[in-house]
């Protein structure tokens, strides 16, 4: 038997495949963008740019060259470490607040689901869209600290694309996260006790060996920590295969248990 | 094949339970091309929960639920790409314009940009918004957020209009506003189904509906049936003095076919008002204020479920 | 007559401020928005709590790590003093500017805005100055804790050389009310959360280049005129100078800074929120 359907339909509207779907919710973020970069282009672009000529040329001036930052200006060996610190620290509001607005203050996720778009879809679009908006943020920086001559080599292209998966490693748990979120209390106690001790103490700024040997297990669960050594390895050539893969494999398994479990807890959420 | 009278809803023994709480307890519904469906009833009775499995956007707890013939479980983009969608509170997106909010809302429904480019200037002029389409939505009033979102859920011509609690919170001239546009789209063919907890605004937009409390069906039928079967044709309403009611009661209740004891005042349901009123005074009885009407829908939910609509 | 004599009374003690301010801003009542803001933390004490130990981790790798690399910083008249020792001052001036900022924008801006919460105090006998002053006494008295806490790790941790350090949490304070004062005046003039992102613009800056992590010997000599008029500069130099023991006369002159600060912040605050509230 076919289906029983009522056939006569005046109704323009289709269902689109889940990639074009999740295409459709990208298109409505940048269109938001569009008309809404202003409120973000400081804290995006500007603030990493003010935090590496401060930490990196301003601070750095006051370090000499040693072990310590493997033989480079203190600047040189911070920039690939301060593009996934970074990287973290702006996929944290579009993972957090942005989010939970869509769920609670302007409930725009809630709009989306009731056209044939499905909650896996509009979360698959977030991400993406997150992922878009970082791997931008990240190419701004990297050309002004190149044009700042801060750059060892070509080879620092790399840091770009282990920042990127860090920041979306990040995110795809973060995003998932804040969907079981009823309120916005938490995201403070995530910036305070995840992303600054993330930022200061997975060796981005002072080796790791300076802290106690019972902290190192904490970082090493972190994607910053991961997505310091593959981007610092590969700009300075340091980086041998097994570490690479097991780096790589670990962002890697983070992005998707991430994005299985968004996928899970939006569905929770937006089909009551 | 399958016939073309086929209801576009059909729901039986449709129950949504939200963990120990039953928030719809087994209704029957079916809602046929080209009519304005009400469910009617009071906060908590159940309609949003029901409109929102409808909608495809809920899933049911048990039951069945045909929506234009297809089972939401398997095929709900489907059913959502064919129907529009008017939620209780708007999810209007604040920060782009009206324009934008419908281009957005109809590219979900993959719909081309041509298409949906022309197709928000003749929304916008729908909703009297023409005027306002490049403005953020943000500072528009509530009326017009109101109007903006029904104008986006008819973005992609639908074939069935959800319409959960449309004008709640509006002002008078607001409402009689969206209730022109509403029966617009009923004149042209669209299938509206409304929750609401207003009486004149089930009396004026819908041909059929049914009384939900508590999560079940407490009568269905059109206004004038209702009202009809469940009511007499006139009420008469008495006030009197804080203290003075209880004393007056067991002299009026012979008077009329029911008394309503309602904390304010007293329904005496009657099919001649202007008489029974006469005969209270001839009784010596002098209330405060009197009113004779004819009788509505709220005497009709008063009367099924023993509560007024709107506490 | 009854009613003018009420008021009367509720404003006796409130002395000066009255003569300056017109009838209607003021009552004398600012205390009861402390409270409120009392009764809603007490189920938000962890966030409360928590704000505490941003910058004490600051403060951790900043000692135990950058300290590493950085042996010896030229101090406050150019004594050489350890890295911890000269950046644990410029954190808690960096910490009070940032937690009355904080306070006095995105917190008030929510209130003002969504929560409508100052519309229903403008329906009692509050004015919008009860409401700046309040508001502004919550900052504080958070700030002041966290400050006190601060003080006392680094006393802990060694990083504080003098005596004068008694007086560190006082000057904080003020720090911190010049600061919110300043912060709330601005909020005033806010239209949308969008503008929010200019108060990182002028906040961010000033927590990097304020000699909070180096020396101003690191800049152009041009550069340095500029780096000196900024407010947080001239808190880092005030607190430093306490926490390390080199108090000059100079000292004086970053306090009269914050005093003029403050006071044109205060007025400014109440004048415009008079004219948004009392429409």
């Amino acid at each position: 038997m076919t289906r029983t359907t009522i056939p006569a339909s005046r109704s323009t509207g289709v269902v689109v495949g889940p990639v074009r779907a999740t295409w459709l919710s990208v298109e409505s973020h940048w269109l938001w963008y569009r008309r809404n970069w202003r409120s973000s282009a400081f804290s995006t672009f500007l603030g990493p740019v003010l935090f590496l000529l401060a930490m990196g040329f301003g601070f750095g001036s006051q370090v000499r060259p040693g072990a310590a930052t493997g033989g480079l200006s203190y600047v040189e060996h911070l920039v690939p470490a301060l593009l996934v610190t970074t990287a973290i620290q702006n996929a944290n509001f579009d993972s957090t607040y942005a989010v939970f607005s869509a769920f609670k203050w302007s409930k725009t996720y809630w709009g989306a689901v009731a056209t044939p778009l499905t909650p896996g879809q509009v979360f698959a679009g977030q991400l993406t869209w997150n992922a878009l908006r970082l791997g931008a943020s990240l190419a701004v920086f990297l050309a002004v600290a190149g044009l700042l001559g801060a750059l060892t080599g070509p080879a620092v292209l790399w840091a770009w694309v282990f920042a990127l998966l860090a920041g979306t490693a990040f995110s795809a748990v973060v995003v998932a996260w804040t969907a079981t979120r009823r309120t916005d209390s938490a995201f403070n106690g995530l910036f305070r006790f995840v992303v600054m001790p993330m930022t200061l103490f997975t060796g981005a700024f002072f080796p790791m060996s300076d802290l106690p040997s019972w902290t190192w297990p904490l970082a090493w669960i972190t994607p910053a920590w991961h997505g310091i050594e593959l981007s610092r390895g590969a700009a300075f050539g340091t980086l041998g295969p097994v570490a690479l893969l097991g780096h790589v494999a670990y962002l890697s398994a983070l992005v998707v248990v991430g994005a299985v479990l968004g996928r899970r807890y939006f569905t929770r959420r937006l089909a009551v | 094949m399958t016939t073309v009278d086929l209801p576009l809803v059909r729901a039986s023994g449709l129950t949504k339970h939200f963990g120990d709480f039953e928030a719809v307890r087994g209704i029957d519904v079916e809602v046929r091309r080209g009519e304005a469906f009400g469910f009617l009833g009071p906060n908590g009775a159940g309609k949003s929960s029901t409109m929102r499995m409808v909608a495809c956007t809920s899933p049911r707890t048990g039951g069945d639920l045909r929506v234009l013939g297809m089972d939401p479980d398997v095929d709900g983009p489907r059913i959502r790409s064919r129907i529009g969608v008017v939620p209780q509170e708007d999810n209007l997106d604040t920060e782009l314009t009206a324009r934008q909010n419908l281009e957005v809302y109809g590219r979900y429904f993959g719909l081309s940009r041509a298409h949906v480019r022309s197709k928000a200037v003749e929304l916008l002029d729908f909703a009297q918004l023409a005027d306002r389409a490049d403005h953020e939505v943000e500072p528009l009033s509530g009326g017009m957020k109101r109007r903006l979102t029904i104008a986006r859920s008819l973005v992609n011509d639908p074939d069935l209009l959800l319409l959960d609690e449309p004008t709640t919170g509006l002002d008078p001239q607001a409402r009689h506003l969206l209730w022109d546009r509403l029966f617009r789209l009923k004149q042209s063919g669209v299938t509206l189904i409304i929750t609401t907890h207003y009486m004149d605004e089930a009396e004026q937009l819908c041909d059929r509906l049914v009384v939900m409390d508590g999560g079940r069906i407490a009568a269905e039928g059109s206004p004038q049936d209702l009202i009809a079967r469940h009511s007499t044709r006139e009420v008469l309403e008495l006030r009197f003095a804080p203290g003075d009611q209880d004393a007056v009661v067991p002299v009026v209740t012979p008077l009329a076919d029911r008394v309503e004891v309602l904390p304010d005042r007293l329904l005496l349901y009657t099919a001649d008002g202007d008489g029974v009123l006469d005969a209270v005074h001839a009784r010596g009885v002098r209330p405060l204020s009197s009113l004779v009407r004819r009788s509505s829908l709220e005497d009709v939910f008063l009367r099924l479920t023993g509560r007024t609509l709107v506490d | 007559m009854t009613h003018t004599r009420e008021r009367a009374v509720s404003r006796r003690g409130s002395g000066l401020v009255l003569r300056i301010v017109p009838p209607g801003l003021y009552s004398g009542r600012g205390g009861v928005i402390v409270e409120r803001a009392l009764v809603v933390n007490r189920r938000a004490w962890l966030a409360i709590v928590s704000g505490f130990f941003e910058p004490v981790l600051f403060l951790l790798s900043l000692g135990v790590g950058f300290g590493q690399l950085v042996s010896e910083v030229a101090g406050p008249g150019g004594q050489p003093l350890s890295y911890a020792t000269f950046v644990a001052p410029a954190l808690l001036a960096a910490s009070a500017m940032n937690g009355a900022v904080y306070d006095a924008t995105f917190n008030i801006f929510f209130k003002f805005k969504y929560a409508r919460l100052y519309d229903a105090m403008l329906a009692t006998p509050m004015g919008p100055l009860d409401i700046a002053i309040g508001e502004i006494s919550w900052a504080l008295l958070r700030g002041g804790l966290y400050s006190a806490a601060f003080l006392l790790v680094m006393l802990g941790m060694g990083l504080i050389l003098s005596p004068w350090a008694l007086l560190a949490l006082p000057a904080a304070l003020l720090v911190a009310f010049a600061f919110a004062a300043v912060g709330m005046a601005a909020t005033t003039f806010m239209r949308s959360w969008q503008d929010f992102d200019l108060v990182q613009l002028a906040v961010l800056p000033m927590f990097l280049f304020s000699t909070t992590f180096f020396p101003l010997s690191v800049y152009p000599a041009g550069v340095r005129v500029v780096v000196q008029v900024t407010p947080l500069y001239q808190a880092v130099e005030l607190l430093r100078g306490l926490t390390t023991g080199h108090v000059t006369w100079a000292a004086l002159g970053n306090v009269a800074y914050f005093a003029v600060m403050a006071a044109t912040g205060v007025v400014v605050a109440g004048r415009r929120l008079a004219g948004l509230l009392l429409k």
